[in-house]
C-alpha cells in the first residue's frame, strides 16, 4: 500500500516520513543526529550514482544510448508535427590518436532533427531535468516513456566531461534559432545556462566540415531542416562496430521507421575489438559498395513485383556518410491518448489517481465522474454498476470512500465485464511499411509482412506485426537473425530475456521448408522482425532491452509469425518446384552435348546443328513438361503462385532468387555491365552464381 | 605346346574365306550402328521422339519353344527416349557405346567389357565432374542392349568378356592360325577364348566320340589327371560354374559340327540343374542368342539326387537345403521346360524330399577315382542320364 506522497507527487522522493527510533545501545547516532543526515535525495543524483539502470553501464553502451535517446525523441517529435523526419547523427572523435586500445575515448556526438524545435522557455526542462517528459503521465504510444532518456545523456556527458551540452532549436523557419548551453545541477534536478543566444547558423555549419562526405551540399542541407532541434553532447564513450553498436541501431532504425531519412557520420576512428566483448558482427546487412555508380538511381525499372515499393532503394555509404534513405512518404498515423482500462490498473495507481481526481475538484467530484472521466471503456450504466458493487451511490464523493471500498472497487474492475480497451491509440508499423523498411534494410529475394488485429495484455491494447525477409545475399549457414523493435525502437540487448525470441523458437519453422534445431532459432537466410506497438511496453528493466513475457504478448507474436511463415512456405515449395524444373532441363541440356558428338563421329552429322536441333527440342519438352504437372505427380495449384503476388504482404525481388531458369550459357554470353543484378527483372536471366545447391539435386533425377 | 603356323595353302585359302566373312559381317555391324546414329539426327532435325528401342531381356519376354527345345527371345523391346528424365543418360550411353564400336571395327580390335568402360568414360562436358558412366555395371548393361538393339553378337560389336571355361581331348583345333593339339595341355588344359566363333577357332581333327562337361576345374582336374580322356576317348570341358557364351558356343559347335554328344557332370543342387538348362535351352538374358548357344540335345549325367542311396553314399556329404535352394528349387520345376518332364520333375522332387544338395566332389568320398572310373563309365555304359 502506498502512503501519502508529498505535494510534489515524484516517484523518487526517498525522505522518510517516519524514521523509526534507533535503538539506544551504544550511544553512536541518535534519532536526532541522524535526523540532520537524512535528506531529499535528488532524481539526478540518483541516477547519477546509479547509471547502470539507465544504459550507460559502460562507454561502447553510453554512446549508443546517447544516440538512441535523441533519435527517438527526434522521431517522437517530427511525427507529432506531423513532419517527414529528416534526421542526422553525427560522431566526432575528439581523441583521435589516442592508442588504438584505449578503452574509452572522447566523442561529440549531434543528432539533428527537422522536427518543430522547442520554445526557448522549455529548454531547459526539456533537456535539463529528468523525468520531466510529456509521454510519461498520457497512456499513448511513444517511443520515449518516462522522460529520462536526453537529460540522462546530458548529464552523462557532463559527468564524464564536464562539458554542458549544446542545443540549437529552431522552432520558427522565419527567425533564427536559440543557442544554449546548459549543464544540469544533479543537486536540484535543474539546468544551469551557461550561454543563452540566438544564431541563425542553423543547421550548425560546423558539421559539415567533418569529413569529405559532409562537405557535400546535399549534406544537412538547409532546405531540410527548417524548423528543428540539434542537440551535442560530448562524453567518454566507445566507438565500435557489431552487434549493440549505432551502426546496427541506426540500421534497425532505418527499417522500422521507412517513412524517416537518417543520415549517419560515424566516427573516423573504429576502437579495436576487445578479447572478451561482443562477436564481430556476422554481416547482417552488407553494405552497398563505396563505388559511386552503383548508387542507386531512378532510371531504374521496377524491380520488385509491384509498383509501390521499389527494391532498388538501399543504404548508401559514401565518402564517410552513411545514408539510410526514405522508403516511404506516408507517416505513421496520429495516435490516440487514452484513459486507463479498468482491468489495466493497480489498486496502488487507483488510490493515487482517485487522489489526483479529488485535487483536480476543488468541490470533490463524485464516484460517478471519476469513473466516466479516468477511464476508458466504462458507459454510465456500467459506472453506476460499480457504485453499487461497493456499497455507494453515484453521488458520493471519491474522498468518502474507505480503503476497504476503494479495494472492493478494485476486485470489481477485474471481475466485470468490459470491452477491451480501444485500439486507435496505437499506430502499428503496416505490411506495406514494413516491407518498405525491410526491403530498403535488408538485401533478400522474399519478403513477407504480417500485422495482427490489436489485442490487450492486463487492460494495455497493443498490437503485434511481423515481417520475414528470405533468401537473397543473406547467409544460408547462420542462424535466423531476429530484429526486435517495441514502438519502433530496435531492442538491442537481452535477446534471450525478450518475449519475442520465445517465440520464434516455439514456432515450427520446419512447417515452412526451413531447418530449425530442437529448442533453438530456425537457420537459414533468413531476417525475422518483430515489432510490438503498445500504449505501454512492459519492458524487463529501465534500459528498455527486452520485452517482458507476457503470454498474450507471446501467442499474438506467434500467430504473427506463422501467417508470415506460411506465406514463407508457398514461396519455398514454389521456388523448389522451380528448381527441379531447371535440374529437369540441366538432365537433358547435360547430355545432348555428348550425343551430338557421339553421333557426329558414327554418321557425320554437323555437331552444333544437331545440339542445336536438340537442345530447341529439350526446351520445348520441358515447357510441355512444366505446363502438365511436377515431379510428384500433384499439378501445383496455379493460382498459388498468383496468391502470393496478390498478397499485399509479399514482396519478391526476382532478380536475387537463387532459381532462374535459363541456362548457364546465356548467362555466359550476359555482358558484365549487367552484373549489377538488381536492375533486371530476373525472368530473364541467370547468373552462374546462383546455380549452387543444384548438385544434390541432381542424384535425386536418377 | 604343339603350335605350329599354318602353312599350306589349303588352310590359306580358309583363312582369305574366314577374312571376307570377317570384312562382310563388320560391315553389316557397321552399317546397323550408322542406321540407328540416322535414325537420331533425322529425328532430332524432324522434331520426333528420339529413341532407340530395345527388344527387352526379361522373363516375362522369353518364350519357350517347346519343338525346337530352346528359349527365344520375344517380340516385345522398349523405347529409350532421350526426353524421358530416367533415360537421358542411358540414351547418351547408347551413342557413346555406338561411337567406340565403331571405332574398334574400323581399327579391326578388339575390346574387353571393361576396356569398353574405360574407352567411353569421360566427364560431361559442362558439368561439375559428373562421369559418363558411373560403373562398369552400367557400361555392360548398355554393350547388352546395343547387342539386341542392332541384333549383332557381342563379338560382331568386337566386344569380348574375360575368358573362362578349360578344354581338353582327343582333339585338334586351329584358333586364330595357331593349331592347338588338345591332347598334350599338361595338367592346364586349354584355355577358352570368349570367341569361339568359326572365324577363330576350326575344328582340324577329331576322334573323340563324345564330350564331358563338368561344373567346375577341381572335377575338371581330378578327369585329366586320371586322363579320362584318353582312356574314353572324349573331350573333357568344364565352365567354372556356369559357362561363359564362348565355352557354350564352343560346346555347341562340338556338338552340331562333330555331331559329338555332349553329357554333363553337375552339381545336384538348383545351381547345377540350371546350369544344366542354360546349357540345354539357353538363358533368359541372352535368349537372343539361344539359336546358336543352345544345345538341346545336351544330357544331364548326374549327380542324381538317387546318388545318394544307389552310390551308398555316408550323411557326411549331405548339405541341407537352404530357403533360397528351395525356393530357386520351385522355380526352376516351374519352367516351362521342365514343367512336363517327368524325369526332372521326379528329379527334383527327389532332391526336395532328401532335403539336401550333393557336389560332385562327394563321390570321392569312396575313393579317389571313383568318379572318373566307376561312376561316370557306368552311367554312361548303362545310359542312366536325364535329357
Amino acid at each position: 500500500m502506498p502512503k501519502k506522497s508529498s505535494a510534489e507527487g515524484k516517484l523518487f522522493n526517498m525522505k522518510p516520513t517516519d524514521a523509526p527510533a534507533a535503538p539506544k545501545k551504544r550511544t553512536r547516532e541518535t534519532a536526532e543526529t541522524m535526523a540532520t543526515k537524512q535528506k531529499d535525495i535528488a532524481v539526478s543524483e540518483f541516477f547519477a550514482k546509479n547509471r547502470h539502470l539507465l544504459g550507460f553501464d559502460n562507454p561502447r553502451k553510453a554512446l549508443l544510448t546517447t544516440v538512441k535517446e535523441a533519435v527517438d525523441n527526434s522521431l517522437d517529435a517530427c511525427e507529432e508535427a506531423g513532419i517527414l523526419p529528416n534526421v542526422t547523427v553525427v560522431i566526432e572523435d575528439l581523441q583521435p590518436d589516442r592508442p588504438a586500445n584505449a578503452k574509452q575515448s572522447r566523442y561529440r556526438v549531434t543528432v539533428v532533427d527537422n522536427g518543430p524545435g522547442i520554445v526557448r522557455k522549455q529548454v531547459e526542462n526539456v533537456f535539463g531535468r529528468l523525468l520531466f517528459g510529456s509521454k510519461f503521465h498520457r497512456l499513448k504510444m511513444s517511443r520515449g516513456q518516462q522522460g529520462i532518456g536526453i537529460s540522462a545523456a546530458g548529464m552523462y556527458g557532463l559527468i564524464t566531461t564536464g562539458k554542458p551540452m549544446v542545443i540549437h532549436t529552431r522552432p520558427s523557419s522565419k527567425k533564427p534559432a536559440h543557442h544554449i548551453e546548459l549543464a544540469m545541477n544533479t543537486k536540484t534536478n535543474r539546468a544551469e545556462v551557461t550561454v543563452d543566444d540566438e544564431t541563425p547558423d542553423f543547421p550548425p555549419t560546423r558539421l559539415k566540415s567533418i569529413n569529405p562526405g559532409t562537405r557535400d551540399p546535399g549534406f544537412l542541407h538547409s532546405e531540410d531542416y527548417e524548423t528543428g532541434t540539434s542537440v551535442s553532447i560530448e562524453l567518454e564513450g566507445l566507438y565500435r562496430k557489431g552487434r549493440g553498436s549505432v551502426d546496427e541501431f541506426l540500421e534497425l532504425t532505418a527499417i522500422a521507421n521507412p517513412h524517416a531519412r537518417i543520415t549517419f557520420v560515424p566516427a573516423t576512428r573504429i576502437s579495436a575489438d576487445d578479447q572478451d566483448d561482443t562477436p564481430p558482427k556476422k554481416s547482417p546487412i552488407p553494405n552497398e559498395p563505396t563505388d559511386p555508380a552503383s548508387l542507386p538511381t531512378t532510371d531504374h525499372g521496377p524491380l520488385t513485383t509491384d509498383s509501390s515499393l521499389d527494391a532498388t532503394l538501399a543504404t548508401t555509404e559514401k565518402d564517410g556518410v552513411i545514408l539510410f534513405p526514405r522508403g516511404t512518404d506516408t507517416l505513421p498515423p496520429e495516435t490516440q491518448e487514452i484513459q486507463p482500462h479498468p482491468k489495466g490498473i493497480e489498486l496502488g495507481i487507483l488510490i493515487q489517481m482517485m487522489r489526483d481526481f479529488e485535487d483536480a475538484n476543488k468541490d470533490g467530484g463524485t464516484l460517478f465522474n471519476f469513473l466516466q472521466e479516468k477511464f476508458s471503456r466504462i458507459s454510465p450504466a456500467k459506472a453506476s454498476d460499480f457504485c453499487k458493487a461497493i456499497g455507494a451511490h453515484s453521488r458520493t464523493k471519491v474522498s468518502d470512500l474507505d480503503p476497504a471500498q476503494v479495494e472492493k472497487l478494485f476486485k470489481e474492475f477485474q471481475e466485470s465485464k468490459l470491452p477491451p480497451p480501444p485500439t486507435d491509440c496505437l499506430a502499428p508499423i503496416g505490411v506495406r511499411q514494413m516491407l518498405a523498411g525491410m526491403l530498403k534494410g535488408v538485401k533478400a529475394e522474399f519478403y513477407a509482412a504480417s500485422s495482427r488485429e490489436p489485442d490487450v495484455y492486463r487492460g494495455r491494447p497493443f498490437q503485434i506485426e511481423t515481417a520475414i525477409a528470405f533468401g537473397g545475399e543473406l547467409p544460408t549457414e547462420d542462424t535466423a537473425r531476429v530484429i526486435r523493435f517495441a514502438n519502433r525502437v530496435p531492442l538491442l540487448f537481452q535477446p534471450s530475456a525478450c518475449s519475442s525470441i520465445k517465440a520464434v523458437t516455439e514456432t515450427g519453422w520446419r512447417n515452412y521448408n526451413l531447418s530449425q534445431p530442437r529448442g533453438s532459432l530456425p537457420v537459414g537466410p533468413i531476417v525475422i522482425m518483430i515489432h510490438m506497438a503498445s500504449v505501454w511496453v512492459p519492458f524487463t528493466s529501465e534500459s528498455k532491452e527486452a520485452i517482458a513475457d507476457y503470454d498474450e504478448i507471446r501467442k499474438e507474436m506467434k500467430l504473427a509469425l506463422m501467417e508470415c511463415g506460411r506465406k514463407l512456405g508457398t514461396y519455398l515449395r514454389k521456388r523448389q518446384k522451380m528448381q527441379r524444373e531447371s535440374a529437369r532441363r540441366d538432365v537433358f541440356e547435360r547430355y545432348i552435348g555428348e550425343i551430338s558428338k557421339a553421333i557426329n563421329a558414327i554418321n557425320g552429322t554437323d555437331t552444333k546443328k544437331l545440339y542445336d536441333a536438340l537442345l530447341s527440342e529439350a526446351r520445348k519438352r520441358t515447357a510441355i513438361a512444366d505446363a502438365q504437372l511436377d515431379e510428384e505427380g500433384k499439378t501445383i495449384k496455379k493460382d498459388e503462385n498468383e496468391d502470393l503476388k496478390n498478397d499485399e504482404g509479399v514482396v519478391l525481388v526476382e532478380s536475387r532468387a537463387a532459381h532462374l531458369n535459363e541456362p548457364a550459357a546465356e548467362a555466359e554470353a550476359s555482358t558484365p555491365a549487367e552484373s549489377e543484378g538488381d536492375t533486371v527483372p530476373l525472368t530473364k536471366k541467370k547468373s552462374p552464381k546462383t546455380k549452387k545447391g543444384k548438385s544434390e539435386k541432381d542424384d535425386e533425377l536418377f | 605346346m604343339a603350335k605350329q603356323r599354318k602353312t599350306d595353302s589349303q588352310s590359306q585359302a580358309q583363312a582369305d574365306k574366314i577374312n571376307k566373312r570377317v570384312k562382310e559381317r563388320d560391315k553389316s555391324t557397321l552399317g546397323r550402328i550408322i542406321t540407328l546414329a540416322d535414325g537420331v539426327s533425322k529425328s532430332a532435325f524432324a522434331g520426333k521422339d528420339i529413341n532407340i528401342a530395345i527388344p527387352t531381356r526379361t522373363r516375362a519376354n522369353t518364350l519357350w519353344n517347346k519343338k525346337r527345345g530352346i528359349l527365344e527371345m520375344g517380340d516385345a523391346s522398349a523405347s529409350r527416349e532421350l526426353f524421358n528424365l530416367n533415360q537421358a543418360k542411358q540414351f547418351m550411353q547408347t551413342c557413346l557405346h555406338g561411337t567406340s564400336i565403331k571405332e574398334l571395327i574400323e581399327a579391326e580390335k578388339t575390346l574387353s567389357l571393361r576396356g569398353m568402360f574405360y574407352k567411353a568414360l569421360h566427364t560431361i562436358q559442362g558439368t561439375k565432374g559428373e562421369k559418363t558412366f558411373a560403373a562398369q555395371d552400367e557400361s555392360d548393361g548398355i554393350l547388352e542392349d546395343l547387342e539386341v538393339s542392332l541384333g549383332a553378337l557381342r563379338e560382331e560389336l568386337h566386344v569380348y568378356a574375360k575368358k573362362r571355361g578349360t578344354m581338353v581331348g582327343n582333339i585338334t583345333i586351329v584358333d586364330s592360325g595357331d593349331e592347338i593339339d588338345c591332347r598334350r595341355m599338361g595338367s592346364g588344359g586349354y584355355a577358352v577364348p570368349s570367341i569361339t566363333e568359326p572365324d577363330v577357332i576350326q575344328f582340324k581333327k577329331c576322334e573323340a566320340k563324345f564330350v564331358l562337361h563338368v561344373e567346375k576345374d577341381t572335377v575338371w582336374g581330378r578327369f585329366n589327371e586320371d586322363r579320362f580322356w584318353e582312356k574314353h576317348n572324349c573331350i573333357l570341358t568344364e565352365g567354372s560354374g556356369q559357362p561363359p557364351r564362348g565355352m557354350r558356343r564352343l560346346l555347341r559347335r562340338l556338338n552340331e559340327e562333330l555331331k559329338l554328344p555332349i553329357y554333363c557332370l553337375l552339381d545336384c543342387d538348383p545351381w547345377g540343374h540350371y546350369i544344366y538348362s542354360v546349357i540345354k535351352q539357353g538363358s533368359i538374358s541372352l535368349a537372343f542368342e539361344s539359336e546358336r548357344l543352345a544345345i538341346p540335345e545336351a544330357k544331364f549325367l548326374g549327380v542324381r539326387a538317387k546318388d545318394y542311396e544307389d552310390c551308398d553314399l555316408t550323411d557326411d556329404v549331405q548339405i541341407e537345403l537352404n530357403d533360397n535352394d528351395k525356393k530357386r528349387a520351385r522355380e526352376i520345376i516351374a519352367y516351362p521346360w521342365f514343367k512336363d518332364h517327368k524325369g526332372w520333375q521326379k528329379e527334383i522332387g527327389k532332391m526336395m524330399s532328401n532335403g539336401f544338395k550333393m557336389e560332385v566332389e562327394s563321390l570321392i568320398t569312396k575313393d579317389i577315382s571313383y568318379v572318373t572310373e566307376e561312376y561316370v563309365p557306368e552311367r554312361l555304359k548303362k545310359k542312366d542320364w536325364l535329357d
